[in-house]
Order: structure tokens, then sequence, then C-alpha cells
């Protein structure tokens, strides 16, 4: 519990100075507060696309056909989708980027850690944000690896239903019958959950949307949000693993 | 004794005096301003107010704390709210009212051109500090809220929750940042005035240490304004700050200043008693509590049961039997002494046996508890915090503490001292509370002198001073500066065994005993020979670790110690020389048959001015007298 | 009572500092914690050692000078400043450990003493209303609801003792800022300089090192004046709309 560095050096360092251009929109980002605008609307656009992702991806509960078609259908839209995708992709690295920009300032701010920790308010989730949001990355780049790309399993690529269509069906039974794969699909998921619990909230309160009469409910309900994710996408590889759907 | 003392009050009816005196008053013009350097000592309501101000005027000003930051100073613990005569409740207030209560409610030992002035400006400290955003509370039409306040008859009390003091320092603070920002002020925090420098006479300078480094230097400037507060920490317990002291105007009597009516304190009745001798400050209760609550203590001597099991009729409500009309709402100096009294005949309460209780259960049978939580929920939780006693089952305890001094530096009109360019705002000044303050005044006094009265007043000081700049090259200053760097060394050299604080707790329980609610000559007396001694030995025998040249907290507390040790003497010797009793200085020889202060306007109807006269010379009283034309003296009775 | 004291000593800010056990003997539980501390300075002196040196001055609750982490806690455990917790609080021969106010905006002086003043430059930044003294109009003549002024004044109870600072893992100061932003914002008066006010203290609050807020709220459980956290939403929104403004020079 006692992390004391006894004799240790107080740090000398002197405080960064930061400075601001003249252009207000760039000023606007070189700013805490314009950084974290920046965090919180491309979180909201992730959590969007959570969101949707997951609409799409319960389809499998519809059976073959319907997802199958769904996929179908994202893939016919062409350019839009890739302009969806760049948009995604943009907003994923900004998120990113402003973040640890935000994390190397923060720890030039706090340059030495109390001996003793005394947390009164802060939750797990909050303050393992940047690791969790870190480790989602990787969890993000093996499953696009795995179910976008397919490079994980090159035989994803030549599956087509009876009609013709990639059969994503199968695709995603094959692959959650691995219980390592679903086993930490659940772990990534169960950190997108904790990043989103305190994401949710974090957004609102960031964009100034907070007040003292939504306060609580912005708090429970992003809580909420965030495990209705995560048992909206684990229901998959469980109810395959558990046979229910073959 | 050749001086004599012109209040430079303006002639004419009462309530022309500030207007005229504003229009034949000197002016320095707006181009000229910036070459006129000035220094203000003290960040509180007074200070900050005076700097902000006299900086957007344009004047060259370096401000001075010796707190880590301007809007730490004492004027934040001002509960209760601040006076002004703006008469919004419609209940028959007006400038002359407010000034007649303050001249009563000062037992007719201030000056009446002064307190007009306090009465006439408190209508514009209003407006401006709503309009820098202080947020008084208000009705739910939007407009101001009042409450009554002190036994006065009238609602004008403006309030900012429990807070007023706070706010109404955060508004001078934030307009002195912004005078700061624009260039106009230099702020010196973590700085302490050690000494004032004089240049012909005329105060010119000061000599300061920065309580960070260590280091002594000095800045000159064309006049010195001090706004240093009051000096009730001479008692050690009061329930002023930690750091309060008397230091920059007992430096300033010493350079020929007058102090006048050191030994007219303040003593409130509602605080929380001294739990043990390791207490380092005492807690203010709100006043209010005395609405609700039925002060007692037990018939018997020294006994030993707990306050429930003593039957109402081995209880003695002592204010409600010696006042019947007023009960336990007498004014704060007949409460605070009446439980001296009985504490003194041994029936005080409490393991000190100092207090007396507060009960409520009467009240809370009465109205209900929830009724009571309502109107003083806070402070009953402020009690449990610091005495773990709940005072909804148990009474509550308290004992009068020193709070505000009314005494301070001579000033005349201009706010100016005898010395010239040396210029006294707020509490360190004497002039507006005569002998007894009013709630609520302390603070609309310091922003008065410093938004109102000293930007306007200094002028007809600095439009004689031009081209007559002072500097630190000149010898006064390196003397004055030599001078504070070999008592710092002194202090330094001295080895001793005993603490700073155990001096600063002996002294304090002797003025306390001595020259505290109630005095007499034979105690005064004995004050005057004890004291002498003690400081002797404080300068034999104080240990002060460290060195100058660093931060070293207990060298500052040895400097401020040192100059009460020699400030407390004058304040016993004021209140020795003062043959009557008038508002918190009660002498107990004389009172009235019904035990009341027993004024002597015949031959103390004056401002007893005390100058300096060298370190082994008793000082030379000088009087102003006052004279009363606008109102009639006459004897307060609550019975 | 008797205690195992842990504290920070720092000669100044240009040395290295360390943590040393001190013991403090007979401590009335009544005491306070400043008290104690008095009584182990007291007991220091006597033995020829250099006193702890921290900061404090009204001892009630309001000026804020008093600051102190203790076990890890701006103002130790409880509600209020570290002048209103009391002895009785801890348990008999408890370690305790005492550390001053970390963050890089504000150095340290000696031992727990650390330099604020990085408050003061904000305000000084834009924390006010400038009227000329004296041109102030009749304070009635302009209405402010009772719903604003009491939210104001919740604002405004910030003491300026920099606890949030000490408590937010990033030395955030978002709390002390939005708390005097809101204040001043939501007031009448405060309107005309409402937008170059917040970019102002904002900016000023970035340069001089504070990190920025990850909504722990550590800050809002600690403070002594109760400042709500939500200050700190109404302050992003105040300088984003302040901002679009700009940028679109509107």
């Amino acid at each position: 519990m006692l992390i004391a560095s006894f004799m240790s050096v107080a740090s000398l360092s002197p405080a960064p100075v930061r400075k601001f251009s003249k252009n207000p929109l760039i000023a606007f980002y070189q700013s805490s507060i314009g950084k974290k605008y920046v965090v919180a609307g491309t979180g909201l656009i992730l959590i969007v696309y959570v969101l949707g992702h997951l609409v799409g991806n319960l389809q499998i509960f519809s059976g073959q056909e319907r997802i199958n078609a769904y996929s179908k259908f994202l893939h016919d839209l062409g350019p839009i989708l890739w302009l969806v995708r760049v948009f995604l992709l943009a907003a994923f690295v900004t998120h990113i980027v402003a973040t640890i920009q935000l994390a190397q300032e923060n720890r030039l701010a706090k340059p030495r850690k109390y001996a003793v920790t005394g947390y009164q308010r802060s939750t797990m989730a909050s303050r393992t944000m940047l690791i969790s949001g870190l480790i989602i990355l990787c969890f993000v780049i093996y499953h696009l690896l795995q179910f976008t790309l397919q490079v994980t399993d090159p035989k994803f690529r030549h599956m087509h239903d009876s009609l013709g269509h990639h059969d994503v069906y199968r695709m995603l039974i094959l692959g959650f019958k691995n219980p390592f794969v679903s086993l930490f699909y659940t772990v990534g998921l169960f950190l997108l959950t904790n990043h989103l619990s305190h994401g949710f909230a974090s957004v609102v309160q960031t964009l100034g949307i907070n007040n003292r009469k939504i306060a609580s409910f912005v708090a429970s309900g992003g809580q909420t949000l965030a495990w209705v994710v995560f048992i909206g996408y684990v229901s998959i590889p469980v109810t395959i693993l558990l046979g229910i759907i073959k | 004794m050749s001086m004599i003392l012109d209040p430079k009050i303006p002639s004419g009816p009462l309530e022309k005096k500030w207007s005229k005196h504003r229009g034949e008053s000197k002016l320095v013009a707006p181009n000229n301003r910036p070459k006129f350097d000035l220094i203000v000592v003290g960040s509180g309501l007074a200070g900050a107010s005076a700097a902000a101000t006299l900086g957007e005027l344009g004047y060259n000003v370096k401000c001075f704390c010796f707190q880590d930051s301007p809007r730490r100073a004492h004027s934040i613990a001002a509960q209760g709210g601040i006076n002004a005569a703006k008469n919004y409740q419609n209940d028959g207030d007006s400038v002359f009212r407010l000034f007649y209560d303050t001249i009563k409610g000062g037992d007719f030992r201030s000056r009446e051109a002064n307190v007009y002035r306090l009465a006439e400006i408190s209508l514009n400290i209003i407006d401006q500090c709503v309009a820098q955003g202080v947020p008084f509370a208000r009705e739910y039409g939007g407009l101001l809220a009042n409450r009554s306040f002190g036994g006065v008859q009238v609602s004008r009390t403006f309030y900012a929750r429990g807070q007023t003091g706070q706010q109404l320092l955060l508004g001078a603070y934030q307009a002195l940042q912004h005078e700061i920002a624009e260039g106009t002020v230099k702020m010196y925090p973590r700085t302490e005035m050690l000494d004032l420098v004089l240049v012909n006479g005329h105060a010119k300078g000061i000599v300061v240490r920065n309580l960070v480094t260590g280091e002594i230097n000095t800045h000159a400037a064309d006049a010195v304004i001090l706004a240093t507060g009051g000096y009730g920490n001479v008692f050690y317990l009061s329930t002023n700050a930690k750091g309060c002291n008397v230091t920059a105007t007992w430096r300033a009597h010493k350079r020929g200043a007058l102090f006048a009516n050191p030994c007219f304190t303040q003593i409130h009745p509602t605080c929380i008693p001294v739990s043990g001798p390791y207490q380092a400050k005492l807690t203010l209760m709100s006043e209010s509590l005395r609405n609700d609550g039925r002060v007692w203590v037990p018939k018997k001597k020294g006994d030993p049961r707990s306050p429930d099991q003593i039957p109402k009729e081995e209880r003695d409500y002592y204010l409600e039997r010696k006042y019947p009309a007023f009960g336990n709402l007498v004014p704060r100096d007949i409460a605070s002494r009446n439980a001296k009294e009985v504490c003194d005949q041994g029936r005080g309460v409490g393991p000190s046996g100092l207090g007396v209780y507060l009960d409520f259960s009467d009240a809370i049978q009465r109205h209900g508890e929830s009724t009571i939580r309502e109107r003083y929920g806070n402070l009953f939780e402020m009690y449990q915090n610091i005495t773990n006693e709940n005072a909804y089952k148990t009474p509550m305890r308290i004992y009068p503490a020193v709070h505000y001094t009314m005494g301070g530096l001579w000033v005349d009109y201009n706010l100016m001292t005898n010395v010239p360019g040396l210029h006294v705002l707020g509490e360190a000044n004497f002039s507006d509370h005569g002998a007894n303050r009013l709630g609520a005044s302390a603070l609309m006094q310091g922003l008065s002198d410093g938004y109102f009265v000293i930007p306007s007043t200094i002028a007809n000081y600095l439009a004689t001073q031009m081209g007559k700049k002072a500097s630190t090259e000149q010898p006064e200053f390196k003397a004055a500066e030599n001078e504070a760097r070999c008592r710092i060394n002194r202090l330094l050299s001295i080895k001793g065994k005993k603490t700073v604080t155990t001096f600063h707790r002996e002294l304090g329980l002797l003025v306390w005993d001595k020259c505290g609610m109630a005095r007499d000559a034979q105690g005064l007396q004995e004050a005057l020979q004890k004291i002498p001694a003690m400081r002797a030995e404080f300068w034999e025998n104080v240990n002060v670790l460290g060195d100058g040249a660093e931060f070293n907290q207990a060298l500052e507390h040895a400097g401020r110690v040192a100059d009460f040790l020699e400030f407390a003497e004058l304040m016993c010797l004021d209140a020795l020389e003062r043959n009557e009793s008038c508002g918190g200085h009660f002498r107990l020889e004389f009172q009235t048959k019904e035990g009341e202060a027993l004024r002597d306007d015949e031959h103390y109807c004056h401002v007893a001015a005390w100058e300096y006269a060298g370190p082994h010379t008793r000082p030379n009283l000088i009087k102003e007298s006052l004279g009363f034309e606008y109102v009639k003296l006459s004897q307060r009775s609550y019975k | 009572m008797n205690f195992k004291l842990k504290v920070w000593r720092q000669k100044d800010g240009a040395s290295p500092g360390s943590f040393k056990d001190y013991d403090a003997k007979d401590v009335p539980s009544e005491a306070s914690f400043l008290e104690m501390l008095d009584i182990v300075n007291e007991s220091l002196a006597a033995s020829g050692e250099d006193p702890i040196a921290f900061d404090s001055d009204c001892r009630e609750g309001i000026c804020g000078t008093c600051s102190l982490v203790i076990n890890g806690i701006p103002h130790g455990p409880g509600k209020g400043t570290t002048c209103q917790l009391y002895m009785r609080r801890f348990a008999d021969s408890d370690t305790i450990w005492i550390e001053p106010f970390r963050a890089a905006a504000f150095p340290p002086i000696k031992d727990l003493v650390v330099d604020r003043s990085a408050f003061d430059r904000i305000i000084e930044a834009g924390g006010y209303i400038v009227v000329r003294t004296g041109s102030a109009p009749e304070a009635n003549s302009l209405p402010v609801a009772k719903h604003d002024a009491d939210l104001a004044m919740e604002a405004a109870a910030c003491i300026g003792c920099g606890a949030c600072v000490a408590a937010c893992p990033n030395s955030a100061a978002m709390l002390f800022v939005s708390a005097k932003v809101s204040h001043l914002g939501l007031l009448p008066q405060g309107q005309a300089e409402r937008e170059s006010r917040v970019i102002h203290m904002v900016r000023k609050m970035d340069e001089l090192g504070f990190g920025s807020c990850r909504n722990h709220y550590e800050c809002e459980a600690i403070c002594p004046a109760e400042v709500s956290a939500t200050f700190m939403a109404r302050l992003n929104q105040d300088y984003a709309l302040a901002s679009a403004k700009k940028v679109l020079a509107v």
C-alpha cells in the first residue's frame, strides 16, 4: 500500500509553458478544455458507432439470411461505406492522439504522487481510462484483422451462403467456437464496458451538458448503457459456445 | 505634552462636512498620479480596496501582505454582514439613524464627523460591491435582502450567507488583481513590514522581510498607508487569525505615530470555551444563538453533576434574573462580563470551569427539534465538530473571547496620523467605533476607508509632495534596514530555553486576566509591573531556531510577540488612565449600583492618544476632546 | 492519544525532501490536527530541531491558508479544511502520513508549505468584473433572480485553498476556475466580460502548468466549500461557446 520512496529528490523541473496560437481554432485545440472537447466529441461518435454495430450484430439472432443480407447491404453502400470507415478511423485516431497529448500534459502537472493513496470519489473505471483505452485499441486491431480483413483465418474469405452472399453468420459461429477467441472478445468487451461506464458520463460533463438535475441520472445512465453494450455483444459468443446458435 | 492634535474636521453642518471637504480638498491631476509611489501595507477589506482604487486612479501602488495571497486577510472571517442606510425595508432607517446608532453603540467615544461620513458612504459601498458581483442574499423579486443585527431597531444589514466578509474581501481582492494585471499595483505577498522609514519627519518608506527567502530590504514611496488590522492577538487566544499582529502599527507608533485608545477591545460573548493549554485559537459562534438559548450556571459552586442532573431550581439563569427586560439578549459587553463574573465565583462549567451553559432544551420543547435544527443546524454541527458534544441533547458551553479592537493609530479626518504621509485605514485606526463596535460595522468601515475616503483625502498630502521623492539610498533607509536586521539577529542569537509560544501564552493569560472583560486599578498596576519583567525574560531566554535567511515561522512569530510584549504595557496603561467605564472598557471601580458601565463624560470624553517617549520612559498622553453637537450624551440601560 | 507521524521534510524548493518519523505524544483528543502539529513543534523546538513548517491562519475554515495531505487526502478525512479536523477522528497509535499539496503549479517552499500564487495569476487573468470605484449604479437598479444569486453564491463560496488541485491526479485547477467563472458568469453584472474572462482564465490555467480534467471528481469530494463539479460542466460550455464565437468571429 505504501509506495513511499524515501530520500527521493523532489521534482525541480519548472512547470511546462504552454502557448496559444493567434488562430482561435488552433488555440482551442491547444487548450486543455479544447482537447477534452475533441476527446469527448470523438468519444460520442464512437459510442454511437458501438451502439450501431451492436444493433447490426444482434441480427444474428434473426437467422443466417437476415445478418448476411445486412452485411451485403453494408458492402453495397460502396464509397459511402468507405467514407464512414474513414470518418470512424479518423475519430478513433483523433480520440487516441488527443488523449495521449492530454496524458503527457497531465503527467507533467503531477510530477510526484502521494506516498499513500486516498481516493475518495474516482472509480477504477475512471482511473483506468487510458489503459483500458489502449487495450481496447489492441482488441480493435485484432477484431478488424479477424472479421473485417479476415487475415487471422483466411478461410473466412471464402464462406458464402446459399444466396452467394458472404456468410457472416458462419464466420461468426466458426470464429467464436474457439473458446480462446471468445474469451479474448469477452475481455475486450469488458474493458470497453469499463471505458464506457466512465466515458459516457464524462462526455456529457465535458461537452458542458451536465447539470445538477441530470448529474446522477447521467452517471447511472452511462453505467447502464455500458452494461447493455456488454450483454448485447457478449450474448453472441456465449450463445454460440452454448450451442444455442448453430 | 506640547503636541496639539488637530483632527481637521471640516466646518459647517454635519451632513455637509464630507461633500464640503471633498470640494475643498487638493487634487493630483491624472497625468501626475503615476509620478507618485504609494505603499499599502495589508490587503484586507481596507487595504485591498484602497490599493485597487488608488491604482485605478493612476497612482503607482505597491501592496504588501504577510499572507500567501491577498485573498486570505482576516476580513475574510467576518460572518454576519455589512450595514448600510439604504432603507430598502422602508422601516425608518436613514443616514442619520445609522450615524446615531454607531455613536451610541460606541458609548459616545467616537468623532461625530467621521461617523457621519461612514454612514453616508455606506450607501455607495453596497452599490460598488453589487456591481463587482458580490452575491448578496436576495428576495424572490430579485432585489437585495436585509436582516436586523446587533440589537438595532431597523433591518439594514446586507449579507451573503454567513460569509459576508469573505465575499466582500473577494470583491476587493478581484479589483486588486485586476489592477495588478493592469500594472498599476505591484503585489508583495508573504512579505512582512518590519519598520517605518521617516525622512525629515515624513513617512517615506518601509522595511520589509520576504518571509520565503528571509531577505530584508526597503521600499520608498511618497506616502505610506497602513491597513494592518487589529491587535486582538495580544491576548494570545482570540478569534483573530494566527497571523494577526500589532507589528506594523506598533513600529509606526515607535516612529512617532500616536496610538489612540488601545484599551478599547471588544469581547464576544458566544465563543466555544478553551479546552486546554494546547489550544491555539478560539472559535466564534453566531450571536443569533442567544435568541433561543438560555444562559445558566449551577447555583452551587463547583457542582460536579452533569447539566441534566441539575434540577431547574438549582440553576441560576443569571441574565434573566439580573436583566428581566432584555434577558439573554443583553448587549455583548454585558453578557460577556456576567459570564466572567459567575465563573470567577467558581460556578463556571466544563473541565476548565471557564464556561457557562447555553441551553436549548426549552426552545426544543417549545418549537421542536426540527425548528431549532432549521435555525441553527450549521452552528450545532460546527459545535459538535469542535467539542464532540451534541447540543440538541446537552447544553452548549460558551465563554467570551476577544474578537475586535476599537483602538488603533490616531488619524485625522483625512485618515492621516500625526506623522505626515502616514495614513491608517480599517481596524488599524481608532476612528469610527469609539469604545464599542456595533455588529456589521467593521466591514463597512474597512471598505469606506479604502474605496471612498483615502482615494480622495490622500491628495491633500500628496499635493504638497511634488518633487520631494525619497530614495532607498538615503541614510534613513539604510539605518532602518540595519536596525531591523540587528533585531532579527538578536532574536536568533538568544538561544534561550522557552519557546516563543510559551511567552505569547503567558502574556495572553496575564492581559486577559488583568485587562480583559473587567479591569481594576490594582490588577492593571500588577500587569504593568509584570509585563516589563516578562519582556526582559523574553529577550534573555527565548529560543528561536533556524536562521534569518530562510522561511522561518518561529522567527516571524518571535518578532510579533516581541512587539505585543511592548504594546501590552501601553494597553494596560491606557486602561489604568481611563478612570471610567465605557463600551468594551469596564473598570470595576466605575459602575452604577446596578452594575452597569459608568461613564465620566466630564473628565473622559476624549480620545487618549499616546506618544512614544523611549524604551524605558512613560509615554505621553495627548487628549483630543470629543465634542457632540448632534447627539445627546446618555446612559445606556438594558434593564 | 499517541500517534506515529510520517512527515515530509524539505528544507526549501531547491533541496530534496524525504519523510521523517515523529512521535506525537499525549495529544488530547479535543486538539485539532494543527494543534497536534503545534504540540509536536513545541517539543521539536525544545529539543533543538527545526519545527515543521506548515501554513495556517484563520483556523476556522474560511481563509483557505491551511493545506496538508493527510493519509493521501487533502485536508484529511471528513468534510472541511485541515484546521477543522480533530484528532478524535483518528485511532490511538495510528500512523499518519503528512505531505504537502503536490502539483507542478504549486512549487514547494518548505516542508509542508507550497506556493499557491498560481491561483492569484488565474484571477488576474480575468476573474473579476471591472467597476471603476464610484461609478456603480444604484444597487437595486439591477434585480438578480434569487435562483441565480443563490447559485452564484454557491460557486463564490470557494476558499481558494487549492485542495482540488492537490486531490486531482492530474493537478487540474478546473474546479477553482469553474467556481469563479460560474460565480461571475451567472450574474447579470458579469455578462459584459463573460467570454473574454473564460478564455483568458482557462488559457492562464493551462500556461501555469495545471493538468486537465478527467472527471474523477476527487476535487468535488474533498472541496471544503462543497463547490459542485457541475460548475465544471458550465465552464466547459462557456469556454466552448466563447471559443466558437471567436472562431466564427461573431
